[in-house]
């Protein structure tokens, strides 16, 4: 996983997403799950590229399930977009770089 | 390799079984291809293709104990990468297959200048699953309507679902589910199955497997999450209720073949038609896997088509570099007996046939 990545868990949510000072995009992921695989180099290239302005988190469901159920995820990859400790947006399913692109930039300065 | 200027001998659409094998063995042939593999998607049009939604392959030969969908789909683009295919996660946005060389536009490419130049495109480009088009059932994809069994499935324990559908794939999905769920109800429009034998009697002998025959879904029912179905019975007309928290549909496939309307002859269901293996009408397109195959439609003879359309383009590259050949021989141009198959203007460098 890239450096700028970080893997949250059930206990470290709060103080990683809902507490953070920058806008955290949190990849909800399992092994098991084809299309995460195809969307995980995407979130790579958007740490890169938006690093200072975005944090971007992976939580695996599978080990992680409280948090899932917390935000009502039933469907994976779920993306869920917070700021301010809010969860502005929600991209379920994999998508292109450009339209994830395009779903965070009517939310964070860029 | 000799990608004169910037045109590429072959450009494969599509990363499915097909496209990979294409791939690999189009590489090996020292072709350098370039695969536009697809986008990152959670429906079947996706890189990997329908594999990348399913778990365990049973049937792929030489896998005497299974392979997972997506495993398998990583292999066969590592492979293809080890030979030298190059892989962009990408899409044609537009292609114009009539012209010499053949153009293919990505997104954002100017109408004057596409990306891509190519000698030769072979189209994999597969088939999506089809969903029932309900309004509701789009409403409610993520909140209990999944495109995904695989992916899905986890969220699901001790609860009810129904799946749609009356083929293998239904009941692989539901056969699957039922490893999570209390009871998976099979809602299929008629009263017998088209699945497979062993697939049939896998899901008649699991007892958390009901069956809603005769019926149609009329409308996914829920607030924020799926509460319950609408059944129609097809026969009787009788509408009932079927409570599920869950809804996955697999009642089958349409081509991916949107972008060569009016280029390209299509059946009336909209698969590619070919002839003589791969070729379609137009020289240097070849087309294979499920976008040109509603009988077969599996792994292995996608694999297979793949393969049989990487050695039709190799030679129809050797034919063109045959001609340029003989035409730099006699100071003339292409012998006008060659190219039936031909593009009126040839390249004036062949490819090196591995």
């Amino acid at each position: 996983m890239a450096e700028n990545i970080i893997d949250v868990t059930d206990d470290t949510f709060d103080e990683e997403v809902v507490l953070s000072d920058t806008p955290v995009l949190v990849d909800f992921w399992a092994e098991w799950c084809g299309p995460c695989k195809m969307v995980a180099p995407v979130l790579e290239e958007l740490a890169g590229e938006k690093a200072g302005k975005l944090r971007v988190a992976k939580l695996n469901i599978d080990e992680n399930p409280r948090i899932a159920q917390r935000f009502q995820v039933m469907s994976i990859p779920t993306l869920l977009l917070f700021k301010d400790g809010e969860a502005l947006s929600r991209i379920i399913g994999a998508r292109p770089k450009s339209q994830i692109v395009g779903e965070l930039d009517k939310h964070i300065v860029t | 390799m000799s990608d004169d200027g910037n045109v590429r001998n072959v450009v494969i659409l599509g990363s499915g079984p097909a496209g990979l094998t294409s791939a690999i063995y189009t590489a090996r042939g020292d072709l350098s291809p370039l695969v536009l593999e697809g986008e990152p998607s959670s429906t079947s049009d996706q890189p990997g293709g329908q594999l990348m939604l399913t778990t365990e392959v049973e049937n792929f030969p030489g896998f005497a104990t299974g392979v997972m969908g997506p495993a398998l789909m990583t292999e066969m683009r590592e492979q293809a990468l080890r030979f030298g295919a190059e892989i962009r996660t990408e899409k044609a946005a537009r292609v114009d297959l009539e012209s010499s060389p053949i153009r293919v536009w990505l997104a954002g490419d100017p109408d004057d200048a596409p990306s891509i130049l190519a000698r030769t495109v072979i189209v994999a480009t597969g088939a999506r699953s089809l969903m029932l088009g309900l309004p509701n059932e789009a409403r409610l994809l993520g909140y209990g309507v999944s495109t995904c069994a695989t992916c899905d499935g986890f969220f699901f324990r001790d609860k009810t679902i129904a799946v749609v559908g009356g083929g293998d794939s239904a009941l692989e999905e539901a056969l699957f589910l039922t490893k999570f769920a209390s009871s998976v109800t099979i809602v299929h429009r008629r009263d017998s199955l088209r699945a497979s034998k062993i697939m049939q009697d896998r899901a008649f002998a699991n007892e958390k497997i009901r069956f809603a025959w005769n019926s149609v879904v009329e409308d996914v029912v829920g607030g924020t999450t799926v509460e319950h179905l609408r059944l129609r019975n097809v026969l009787t007309g009788e509408l009932s209720t079927l409570d599920v928290s869950g809804l996955f549909v697999a009642i089958g496939h349409a081509p991916n073949t949107d972008l060569f309307k009016g280029q390209l002859e299509m059946d009336p269901a909209g698969y590619l038609v070919t002839h003589d293996g791969t070729k379609t009408a137009l020289p240097g397109v070849f087309a294979c896997g499920d976008v040109q195959d509603h009988v077969y439609r599996q792994a292995v003879t996608a694999a297979g088509s793949g393969c049989m359309a990487a050695i039709d383009a190799e030679r129809y590259l050797a034919a063109l570099e045959h001609a340029a050949s003989v035409g730099e021989a006699t100071g003339g141009t292409s012998p006008s007996g060659l190219a039936a198959s031909a593009p009126p203007s040839l390249p004036t460098a062949g490819a090196t046939i591995g």
